[in-house]
């Protein structure tokens, strides 16, 4: 019975709404605290202790504490936000246990926030009201005004205090029909969750009459519909680092307790599924993915629908759907995010794409360093089960199906898609060479579709939002939004999410905040150790998958490694070699063989031991292992030699012609001098020498013994009066 | 025709095998062996093991291999292949060091050379009394936070090298307690 899918499901979701709409209705106060992995390093837990302990001090019954996942917000962490009745939500970043103390006496108990301890506090005050315009780009092209800017200047034309207003534009929302593009604005209100559309300028000045000077809402203008990433803005919106980017697979890390089935229901959750089973249509959903161009998130960039298609067209009864979770590169940690964080939406994007190929078994590959996600994934799965939503006629379907988690075991390899495979059969996780692919062959000899994490997260919002929706958001062959972790020497670390085709330069700067410490930046280091490094002077460069194979690095995972000048690009051609080299399988020669030979030519080159001849040898070598190792592993090794030889080739002649680091970085080529006009005689650094080669008398300038120097840089790092140089 | 002597002592080699693992593991690899494809939780099993004792041993493995029915030799090979299983006993305090791209250009070299001249330990190895192990991780997914030590399940982020004695003496310290309190 197809309607009756739609039933069951708005049973489920009036359940959920209902236990949703009583806490808010109780008027609580609600102090919501991360919960993810790199959270509860920071500190989170300790931090929830003590407001635990407060809350019992003060014998208030109506302060709740709710766990989220991580906003990926990661340079603050931990963020506490604290929300009170009708009151807009204020965020506090890098909180312990003595700001835990000041911020619940003084805001939750007293009302009054601790102004020095909110998060980027010079993003301005706190308003009384904040409106949000979807500035999203298809709409701004079309309108001769963006109706923000009006509003901007309608508000400065009264008496209104500027300063109580906020007035933020973002990214899209996904409210437009199509036949509304170009004619109307979406404008969120917080608080109160209000959104209003607007299509006349005579609609500004309602809102400003009625909902800014009488606090009362403009009801002809108010819609009903959910924005894609409302949860998000409506907490977060006010914060530059959040409102430049668009959040679609992050639309509810940070927003929801992700060990509540119930509040992902409540943002729409498996409203997707429940609609693709009424329809009760395979190819249909495979179309809207294909239509969608959502590619591949895991690297590789294959596209989803094409890939589904294959699976789906494939011959058999018993087919599998696997979730890749192996997220092994290093500095990209997205897909641990999404799964503390949003493991529903994962879940549910794969139950979408295990129906549409015809599975039903689904595994997730998950690495065993995550085991906060796998317990956020095992107690999903506990739930939706419970709930009728994992297990025999999903819904009251024809649909049945069950997940299962297995556990990776720390070989980075598997996250190729063969070696994967073998590896959730038990075995060693050495690819193999392919045809046969996966979506002919795959797990148990059937055939399997295998997705990353991220993938499947886009996939309810594509269906929810429609295709054409999310393909004008990203670039013409590729939609929608890519996740990336920015860390290294960046301002502000964290995830970030934007539309595909946008430049490294918004991304580093617009949202990153620049390099840390003003120094100069020298390149980023996109792909991990299967990609390349981009100079600095490519950063206006559109950042899609095929963009970046141009430059000779890839979009990988979406890990990005800001560079400044103090990095050096042999060093880190070698960081990442000696990182293949022990990852290598060892199955084919030229990975085995060759990563093991490049990295022994590098170290060379870094000791000050390299020749001349070295460096075209080591550009044979890195175009041989890239043309014929086996797998992709083998296959992109070379890239961070072959991008830094083709980017920063003078920094390798200078290691090996001149012995010389121009970034002062390997050790063998650097050496420490005391400047006698500098040094004060103060002992400090003669103290902290580990091997005692500094002489010198108290108050008389001191001398580094050159032999017996091991140039550990302690009394670079030590001198106060900037009397050690490096050179 | 006479009765040939049964040589097969199938069934004492099983209970030896169970005899080596404790009840929780050999009941699983009992459900395991209940379902589809059961070779595939070899895995998972190895998990369990080197959870319970802390690595795998050879007597282990061999006890794995037999009640799963899977060759000595195979199990063996799995449990070599990945990173994360240990052939060696531990020491109590596992320190982690995360060598990832951000950690490494954060610094991470610096911390671990001052943990080696703290503890007197290279990578893979332990210390004399048991009680620090030294290992590298390659990312632990905590950039943001890097350089990132982690000392048994606990996280330490931004790690500067002169943090390590009192780290390592921190962690001595509550270690102790908890064996005390045990």
């Amino acid at each position: 019975m197809p309607s009756n899918v739609m039933e069951r499901y708005a049973a489920l979701l009036a359940e959920a709404q209902g236990a949703g709409a009583r806490q808010e209705a109780a008027g609580g106060i609600r102090i919501q605290i991360g919960s993810a992995t790199c959270e509860n390093a920071a500190g989170a837990g300790e931090v929830c202790d003590e407001f635990e302990r407060h809350i019992r001090a003060s014998g208030r019954t109506d302060i709740q504490i709710h766990r989220t996942g991580c906003t990926g917000r990661c340079s603050c962490e931990p963020i506490v936000g604290v929300f009170m009745p009708g009151q807009m939500p204020v965020k506090y970043q890098l909180v312990d246990r003595q700001k835990a103390h000041r911020i619940f006496a003084s805001h939750v108990l007293e009302g009054t926030p601790v102004r020095d301890l909110i998060l980027d506090a010079d993003a301005g005050g706190i308003h009384k009201y904040e409106f949000f315009f979807c500035g999203a780009e298809r709409c701004g092209r079309l309108l001769k005004r963006n109706f923000g800017e009006i509003f901007r200047d309608k508000l400065a034309r009264t008496d209104v205090d500027p300063s109580t207003i906020g007035v933020v534009f973002t990214n899209c929302f996904g409210l437009c029909s199509d036949d509304q593009v170009g004619t109307a604005t979406h404008v969120l209100v917080r608080p109160g969750k209000i959104i209003y559309r607007v299509t006349t300028e005579a609609d500004l000045d309602e809102i400003i009459e009625s909902h800014i000077r009488h606090d009362r809402p403009v009801d002809r203008l108010r819609i009903s519909d959910h924005p894609v990433n409302q949860g998000f803005f409506d907490l977060y919106g006010d914060v530059s680092f959040f409102n430049l980017q668009t959040r679609l697979a992050l639309r509810n890390s940070g927003v929801i307790d992700p060990e509540s089935l119930q509040e992902y229901l409540a943002c729409k959750g498996f409203l997707a599924l429940a609609r693709v089973l009424d329809r009760g249509d395979r190819l249909a959903v495979i179309d809207e993915i294909t239509r969608s161009r959502l590619r591949g998130r895991g690297g590789g960039g294959y596209p989803t629908g094409m890939k589904w298609q294959l699976g789906h067209d494939a011959p058999g009864d018993v087919k599998y759907i696997i979730c890749n979770a192996d997220e092994g590169d290093p500095g990209a940690f997205m897909d641990r995010s999404m799964l503390e964080g949003d493991p529903f939406s994962v879940i549910e994007g794969m139950m979408i794409g295990g129906y549409a190929i015809g599975a039903r078994q689904g595994f997730f590959y998950v690495r065993a360093e995550y085991p906060l996600a796998v317990r956020r994934i095992e107690n999903a799965i506990r739930l939706l089960r419970g709930a009728g939503l994992l297990g025999e006629n999903i819904l009251g379907s024809d649909f049945s199906f069950d997940l299962d988690i297995r556990l990776g075991a720390g070989a980075f390899v598997c996250g190729e898609e063969t070696a994967l495979i073998r590896s959730i059969e038990g075995k060693r996780g050495q690819p193999r060479i392919r045809p046969p692919y996966p979506t002919q062959q795959g797990l148990f000899k059937k055939p399997t579709v295998i997705n990353n994490v991220e993938t499947f997260a886009n996939i309810p919002v594509i269906l929810q939002y429609g295709a054409s929706w999310f393909h004008q958001i990203g670039t013409p062959d590729s939609g929608g939004t890519k996740v990336f972790a920015l860390a290294g020497k960046v301002r502000h670390t964290g995830l970030v999410e934007v539309p595909m085709g946008s430049t490294l330069r918004e991304i580093v700067f617009d949202i990153g905040g620049g390099v840390a410490r003003n120094r100069q930046i020298k390149a980023v280091q996109t792909g991990g150790p299967a990609g390349g490094c981009i100079p600095a002077e490519q950063l206006d460069t559109p950042v899609d998958f095929d963009t970046l194979g141009r430059l000779g690095s890839i979009m990988g995972s979406g890990g990005m490694i800001v560079m400044d000048q103090d990095d050096c690009m042999v060093d880190i051609a070698k960081y990442f070699l000696t990182f293949t080299e022990n990852e290598s399988c060892g199955k084919c020669t030229p990975c085995r063989e060759g990563t093991k030979r490049m990295l022994e030519i590098l170290e060379r080159i870094t000791r000050g031991q390299g020749t001349p001849e070295d460096v075209p040898r080591l550009e044979r070598l890195a175009k041989l292992v890239k043309k014929a190792s086996l797998c992709g592993l083998g296959r992109a090794a070379p890239n961070p030699v072959l991008s830094t030889l083709r980017y920063y080739r003078q920094e390798y002649e200078a290691h090996v012609v001149e012995k010389r680091c121009p970034a002062l970085r390997c050790v063998a080529l650097v050496h420490y001098e005391i400047s006698p006009e500098k040094c004060v005689g103060c002992t400090v650094c003669a103290r902290n020498c580990p091997v005692t080669c500094i002489s010198g008398q108290r108050r008389q300038p001191h001398v580094i013994d050159q032999l017996r120097c091991v140039k550990c840089g302690r009394c670079f790092e030590v001198c106060r009066f900037e009397a050690v140089a490096r050179k | 025709m006479t009765a040939i002597a049964r040589t097969d002592n199938r069934q004492e080699v099983l209970a030896a095998a169970r005899a080596e693992l404790p009840v929780d593991i050999v009941a699983f690899i009992e459900d395991c062996r209940r379902q589809e494809h059961p070779e595939s939780n070899l895995i998972a099993v190895l998990h369990r093991v080197q959870e319970h004792f802390g690595y795998l041993a050879c007597e282990k493995l061999d006890a794995v291999a037999q009640l799963m029915n899977i060759p000595a030799a195979k199990v063996a090979g799995v449990a070599t292949f990945y990173h994360y299983f240990r052939m060696q006993p531990r020491g109590k305090l596992m320190i982690n060091v995360c060598m990832g791209t951000a950690c490494y250009v954060k610094g991470a070299e610096k911390v671990v050379d001052r943990i080696r001249e703290e503890l007197g330990i290279d990578f893979g190895q332990t210390t004399t009394d048991g009680v620090f192990s030294l290992n590298s991780a390659l990312c632990l997914g905590t950039c943001g936070l890097a350089p990132v030590v982690m000392i048994n399940d606990e996280v330490h982020g931004k790690v500067t090298p002169d943090q390590v004695p009192a780290l390592l003496e921190k962690a001595m310290l509550k270690a102790r307690q908890s064996m005390e309190e045990a």
